[in-house]
């Protein structure tokens, strides 16, 4: 089972969301970082780099594998987690703690609402995984 | 590929099973107007003897560089050990490709671990990649791998870099969104010296030293001039024996060292094929284009050799990969390899200065020749440039049919003001005779 927090909103990509206002944290989920397997490298956009929704802003490369990451929401990378040059493998011990990728400024915060919520992503996984 | 032989008959049966009378019908799908309907214009057959005597009258029509020669520029003469080209011949290595199941070719890898090691240790770079096509691809790899790293468009490209090199570059890249300015050499020393065009939205300032005209451009002042900017320093090494002497371009302040390897072992053959080299810094690996070969450990400690960061490659990153080199120059890579180890550093050191020797006293023996003197101030290694009265062409073909001498390039197929200006190399391979010939027919 994987683990959904409740506070998060997520993806169909497979991306969490924890918004606060305009502000956002995203990364990816437990589910997502499981399917990898070993994360060994992410390469991470700009400050200031500005995405669209679900525009690939970077990728995540596993040991065998390279996998894009998308923006759930529009907005500018406010900040990105250097940290994880260093221990990757925070992505898969605490995905939605120290395992964060970036920070961005929302162009609409209410598009937050839309996504989907702990239960929903859960009977998307259900569904489809 | 392997080799099935076929009768007529066995022919016959197989057009017959696809429902056709005649090969010919093979290419129906081409339209008769591009078929040329009639037979190549070639001459008859001819006995064995006769077509190895036809092709030897059309080959000694050639100046061959068995003659004395004192052509470099970017192609050079080199003494190069018997076991290089004893070794390359194994079998297991003749039929060298980049292997696709790397992990079972450990003697393969290993070659291309030690080709790595050496380049890093010549440049004084972190990490070099298993080899490009050649120099001036490797260029143009370089162009597009600052563009990564800066996130910036603009190139500065010093106008004595290799001509052909520049072509190449613009040729390989001009898809793409570089924009490629030239920035042109102080005509007194025959080095860069205004860097005035660097600016906040250059990529990369890309230099070649020993320069096209042989002279040693100061590395680390424009190493300096382009970080200032933000930029990286590509720097090019056309001649690769120069780096058993010179300060390496890695202690200079280089970003990205890029270069043929023919020096090493190859031979010119008519300009190819040679083997390009790649090197960098270890926090820009991710953007290196190219194999990159490392090394690993198993579960029981013994050493292996792997191929690694192949997420970066065409294979696996399909249109996302760093470069669309998915390959490498195996078996010319190997070649520079064996060179390099039968050298040793003793070896390539005393080569490198024997180079620089013997062209000093070329240099110093021309310049004194009346009518002749040499344009450029700055130090050089193994070639100079010689500048005469009158055309240098005239100059050259006047020494090729009176005295059997190619004495040089002239210039004023690259650089029409340079009329006058002609390249001199002169390598380990140039005895003291021959350097004295060059002279005494100079002189007269």
């Amino acid at each position: 089972m994987s683990n959904i927090p409740e506070n998060l909103r997520y993806s169909k990509d497979h991306e969490w969301i924890l918004a606060d206002g305009e502000n956002a944290t995203i990364g990816i989920t437990d589910y997502a970082q499981h399917s990898l397997g070993d994360v060994v490298y992410i390469d991470m956009p700009r400050v200031g780099d500005k995405f669209g929704a679900h525009e690939a802003f970077g990728s995540v490369e596993s040991v065998k594998a390279v996998s894009e990451v998308f923006t759930p929401i529009a907005g500018e990378i406010t900040e990105v987690n250097n940290g994880l040059n260093d221990t990757p493998e925070k992505v898969n011990s605490d995905p939605y703690g120290d395992g964060w990728f970036i920070k961005i400024k929302m162009e609409n915060p209410n598009g937050v609402d839309a996504m989907l919520s702990s239960e929903e992503y859960d009977e998307y996984l259900a569904a489809n995984a | 590929m392997r080799y099935i032989p076929n009768s007529p008959d066995e022919r016959a049966e197989m057009l017959e099973s696809i429902g056709l009378s005649s090969a010919d019908e093979l290419f129906r799908s081409i339209p008769a107007d591009v078929q040329l309907g009639r037979k190549l214009n070639i001459t008859d057959p001819l006995a064995e003897p006769e077509v190895i005597a036809a092709l030897e009258e059309m080959a000694a029509k050639n100046a061959a560089a068995t003659k004395p020669s004192f052509l470099g520029a970017g192609v050079y003469s080199h003494y190069s050990p018997t076991i290089v080209d004893h070794l390359i011949q194994r079998s297991e290595f003749f039929t060298s490709y980049t292997p696709y199941q790397p992990e079972i070719s450990q003697g393969t890898l290993q070659y291309i671990f030690e080709f790595q090691t050496l380049i890093c240790q010549l440049t004084g770079m972190e990490v070099a990649n298993a080899s490009m096509y050649d120099g001036s691809t490797a260029m143009a790899e370089a162009y597009l791998m600052a563009q990564r790293v800066t996130r910036r468009n603009k190139i500065v490209v010093a106008a004595s870099v290799h001509p052909e090199y520049r072509a190449v570059a613009r040729t390989y890249t001009q898809h793409g969104d570089a924009e490629i300015v030239e920035v042109a050499f102080d005509e007194t020393s025959g080095r860069l010296s205004d860097l005035s065009i660097l600016d906040d939205k250059t990529a990369a300032l890309v230099v070649q030293s020993p320069n096209f005209f042989g002279c040693i451009e100061d590395l680390k002042a424009l190493a300096e001039a382009a970080h200032a900017v933000g930029a990286l320093l590509v720097v090019v090494v056309t001649e690769a024996i120069s780096l058993g002497l010179l300060k390496s371009p890695g202690a200079c302040g280089a970003d990205i060292v890029v270069g043929e390897g023919q020096s090493f072992g190859i031979p010119m053959s008519f300009g190819g094929p040679h083997v390009g080299l790649f090197a960098t810094q270890e926090k820009f690996v991710r953007q290196m284009p190219g194999r990159l070969c490392g090394v690993a450990y198993d579960k029981n400690g013994n050493r292996g050799f792997v191929l690694t960061l192949s997420t970066r490659e065409q294979h696996i990153r399909r249109e996302k990969a760093t470069s669309n080199i998915c390959t490498n120059q195996g078996l010319i890579a190997l070649a520079a390899t064996i060179y390099m180890e039968a050298m040793g550093r003793q070896g390539l050191q005393e080569v490198a200065e024997q180079n620089a020797q013997k062209a000093a006293y070329a240099k110093q023996k021309i310049a004194a020749i009346e009518g002749f003197s040499i344009p450029f101030s700055a130090p050089t290694f193994n070639e100079f440039v010689v500048r005469a009265l009158r055309p240098a062409a005239d100059v050259l073909e006047k020494l090729r049919t009176d005295n059997g001498i190619i004495a040089g390039l002239a210039l004023s197929k690259y650089y029409e003001r340079q009329d006058t200006d002609f390249l001199v190399c002169v390598t380990e391979t140039s005895t003291k005779t021959k350097i004295d010939d060059l002279v005494n027919a100079l002189s007269k």
